[in-house]
């Protein structure tokens, strides 16, 4: 983590509000498909349009997919949770009202107060889960523009009624970095449970921020929400910018003014919205169309012994079965699509910790460039498997191994075939290379006596002209060895 | 309960009606004596009773996560106001200007 000296006159403090949609095949009350890129306006009916008359019954996936998450994060799960009727007026709501779980004392929402461990490299923070609860998707809207000026906008109803999750954190955070590696964390859990699909791109995982600025100690300074960050990257760059323009409002003296801001991907800034209403005047009631939500302890159960093996436990068991460190053990566990990479590449080759140093070096830092996740790439865990044989056997070096991985990640060539389609192998034939080292003396026969004359450093050039003429491809090893016994001799 | 002609605003632009001068000085009285009608019920104790949201005691009335059939888009398009091809169409959003 980079300080920047300003760091520590200001401490950031973030919490998240994550909305995820839940894996169920219909609608949260409706038995409209949730499927994502339908037609516009094919999956709708009258209760996800609003029509009049039209009554809500809860989908019970939902609820378990719900209780699920909030059992995972260790939440206390209510006895009883109440849907609630949020009301604002806003074209992508047709009913003028969000049917969601508001936090009343007598009727809260699914599960509060848990918490999930942070690995970041320094000590594991356990940030806090203020709620987990359950809510319903608004429409899509399109805004048609000319000249920066909004026509008209037009509205796909598809999504209206999908099942959402909504889980808020305690402003536990400190930082935009340890922002995106909990929402790594968290969206890596929902995967392994099988409560969501963890896609940014397709809005199926949607993370806003709350971010302000305070001396260390003090009390929370004035904060202002983030909105539209789509991807782990852009929340670590979105915070980073709004941190910073908080500091800079801060140093002259300005107060920071309570908002909404929206992230602006490609200008890199963040940019002042007006809120549609103020939350005193959604008028919270409890649904009358809805019974409340009974959870007993044999349900509870149920949930706990379906769930399988979490981040957490794995990245354990990671660090003691394979004897990877607690940065690497946490870094192939941050999403289960890497885990069951590593696992299976494993399965191919079974030296592990150099499979978890590629996947954690290399490989990652690919990923962090292009932005993508490992199932979004081409690279198969047999094909890592078998560039890492390749070098073990020395017949490409890790300097070669590097310069082809990308190309691997990008297009699913296997190893072997770039290695022979670019003549890449590297000579280690004592004959092959021992013919070249021949041809490099007889045309070096300066450097040749200067070594014989005890300069040790004409070695050094003299391998590099070997280098050269193979194009990198000899055994460096066998080069010094043989280079040296010719020389000797 | 003392109703000021701003809580009416307020009110009126939350449900997004549109009030004459006329009507937003009845509404003042009207709204005021209606809340002074339902004070009536603070007169009650209602310590130690819950609040009730449901009359009808049940829970957990759910369905399984089953796709039915949803509408013809044309039948959903043919009742809106607008529409554009396969979209609903709406006026520009106005982006209201908080309240003084």
């Amino acid at each position: 983590m980079s300080e920047r000296t300003t760091a520590i006159a200001y401490e950031v403090v973030i919490g998240l509000e994550i909305h995820v949609q839940l894996l169920t095949d219909s609608k949260m009350f409706c038995e409209c498909a949730t499927a994502f890129g339908a037609p516009p306006n094919t999956q709708t009916c009258p209760v996800c349009l609003g029509l009049p008359g039209a009554l809500p019954v809860i989908n019970r996936k939902a609820v378990e997919l719900g209780l699920r998450t909030a059992v995972a994060l260790g939440c206390r799960v209510h006895g009883t949770s109440q849907f609630h009727r949020k009301n604002y007026y806003y074209p992508d709501l047709p009913k003028n009202y969000q049917i969601t779980q508001y936090e009343y004392k007598i009727h809260p929402p699914l599960g509060t107060k848990g918490s999930l461990e942070l690995t970041a490299d320094t000590s594991p923070r356990r940030i806090g889960i203020r709620r987990v609860h359950l809510e319903e998707d608004t429409g899509k809207l399109v805004h048609v523009e000319q000249h920066g000026q909004i026509l008209h906008s037009l509205i796909d109803f598809n999504r209206s009624g999908v099942p959402l999750m909504e889980v808020v954190t305690e402003p536990d955070l400190r930082s935009p970095e340890q922002a995106r590696l909990f929402l790594g964390r968290l969206r890596s859990l929902l995967q392994a449970i099988g409560v969501s699909s963890g896609r940014m791109e397709e809005g199926s995982l949607r993370c806003d921020a709350n971010v302000s600025l305070r001396r260390p100690g003090a009390e929370l300074g004035i904060r202002t929400e983030v909105k539209n960050m789509n991807s782990l990257r852009s929340v670590e760059r979105a915070l980073a910018f709004e941190a910073q323009r908080q500091e800079q409002l801060l140093d002259r003296g300005q107060p920071v003014g309570q908002e909404t801001r929206h992230w602006d991907e490609r200008r890199g800034v963040t940019f002042s919205s007006r809120t549609k209403e103020e939350a005193q005047d959604y008028r919270y009631f409890p649904e009358p169309d809805l019974v409340p939500i009974a959870v007993g302890k044999q349900w509870i159960d149920e949930v706990r012994a379906s769930l399988p093996e979490l981040p957490d436990a794995r990245r354990q068991r990671y660090a003691s079965a394979y004897r990877l460190s607690p940065y690497d053990a946490g870094l192939v566990t941050s999403s289960m699509p890497l885990a069951i990479f590593f696992e299976a590449t494993v399965g191919h080759y079974p030296q592990a910790k150099t499979v978890a140093n590629w996947l954690a070096g290399d490989v990652a830092a690919y990923l962090n460039a292009e932005g993508l996740e490992i199932e979004e790439t081409a690279l198969t865990p047999n094909h890592l498997a078998e560039l890492l044989r390749l070098v073990d056997a020395g017949t490409i070096s890790i300097r070669t191994a590097k310069e082809i991985l990308p190309e691997m990640l990008r297009t699913g060539a296997s190893a072997e075939q770039l290695v022979a389609d670019r003549g890449l192998a590297q000579i280690s034939d004592t004959a092959a290379v021992g013919s070249v080292i021949d041809r490099i003396i007889a045309e070096h026969p300066g450097p040749a006596s200067d070594f014989h004359g005890g300069k040790t450093q004409a070695l050094t050039f003299l391998v590099g002209q070997v280098m050269k003429k193979t194009r990198g491809r000899a055994n460096p090893e066998l080069v010094n060895r043989l280079l040296r016994e010719k020389l000797q001799s | 309960m003392s109703i000021t002609p701003s809580i009416v605003n307020h009110v009126a632009r939350l449900a997004r009606l549109e009030l004459s001068p006329e009507e937003r000085e009845r509404l003042v009285h009207e709204l005021a004596a209606i809340l002074d009608h339902l004070a009536k019920l603070n007169e009650l104790s209602t310590t130690g009773v819950e609040p009730t949201s449901h009359v009808i005691p049940m829970t957990n009335v759910f369905r399984d996560d089953t796709v039915g059939r949803s509408l013809p888009r044309e039948a959903v398009l043919e009742g809106a106001p607008e529409r554009d091809g396969e979209f609903f169409k709406v006026p520009p959003i106005i982006e209201t200007e908080p309240e003084p």
